[in-house]
């Protein structure tokens, strides 16, 4: 029989791993800030977990007496510090693809970073960087975004 | 108590794989949602209660909104097919 524990971390760490998975594999922006989303509660329910084992009882003091076995409350109210704070960054992540759908009108994060070379080697006066081990360009993706988004 | 963790595990980790999976991108909010209501159980079950309240004010409900409005601005709201 597994124990509430092992089950509960394997919990945390399965939206860890799944928010990573979503971080690296995934191409398109909005899947990206998906990923952080997954990740962060990943980590909050980690940090919540570090000082839990079982049979212990809410943080709450009722009736002046505090509970012997209780949970430590410091984590808990980190923990609510994180959750109000990762809105935040969906918020500074979501603005910012908005952005660069103005800016570029796409969101697809290998055309982007193709905007991002061109335009610091046009600003910087120089031609596109081609070094033997630079990355192969990434030829069907103008193409094929242009009519989707 | 731990079956409860069990199914909400199970639910959770689902629900966070068809987020990345799923081609329609409010279908993946809808299950982005459903995340956080399933962390707000589990938070529940590690004895953090207002921890629990505010994931499922502000994770499920604000951040839903915000995914919601940027999807709708950038015309990702209904998909294409």
């Amino acid at each position: 029989m597994m124990d509430t524990g092992l089950i509960l971390h394997t919990g945390a760490f399965g939206l860890i791993v799944i928010g990573i998975a979503g971080i690296v594999l995934s191409s398109h922006l909005i899947r990206i800030i998906f990923g952080i989303a997954l990740l962060e509660a990943g980590a909050n329910l980690l940090l919540l977990l570090a000082t839990w084992h079982e049979g212990t009882s809410a943080p709450i003091i009722v009736d002046g007496h505090i509970p012997a076995v209780m949970a430590d409350p410091v984590p808990q109210a980190l923990v609510l510090t994180a959750i109000v704070i990762g809105v935040g960054i969906l918020a500074l992540a979501l603005s910012l693809a908005l952005r660069i759908q103005q800016a570029w009108g796409t969101l697809d994060i290998r055309e982007i970073r193709q905007r991002m070379e061109e335009e610091i080697a046009d600003t910087a006066g120089v031609d596109l960087p081609s070094s033997p081990h630079a990355p192969k360009p990434f030829p069907p993706v103008a193409a094929k975004q242009e009519g989707r988004s | 108590m731990e079956w409860l963790a069990l199914v909400i595990v199970i639910v959770t980790l689902t629900s966070a794989v068809a987020v990345l999976l799923l081609k329609d991108f409010l279908a993946a909010l809808a299950a982005f949602s459903v995340v956080s209501l399933g962390m707000s159980v589990l938070f529940v079950i590690v004895r953090a209660p207002d921890v629990a309240m505010t994931e499922a004010a502000i994770g499920a409900g604000l951040s839903s909104l915000l995914f919601a409005l940027a999807l709708r601005r950038l015309g990702l709201w209904r998909s294409k097919d």
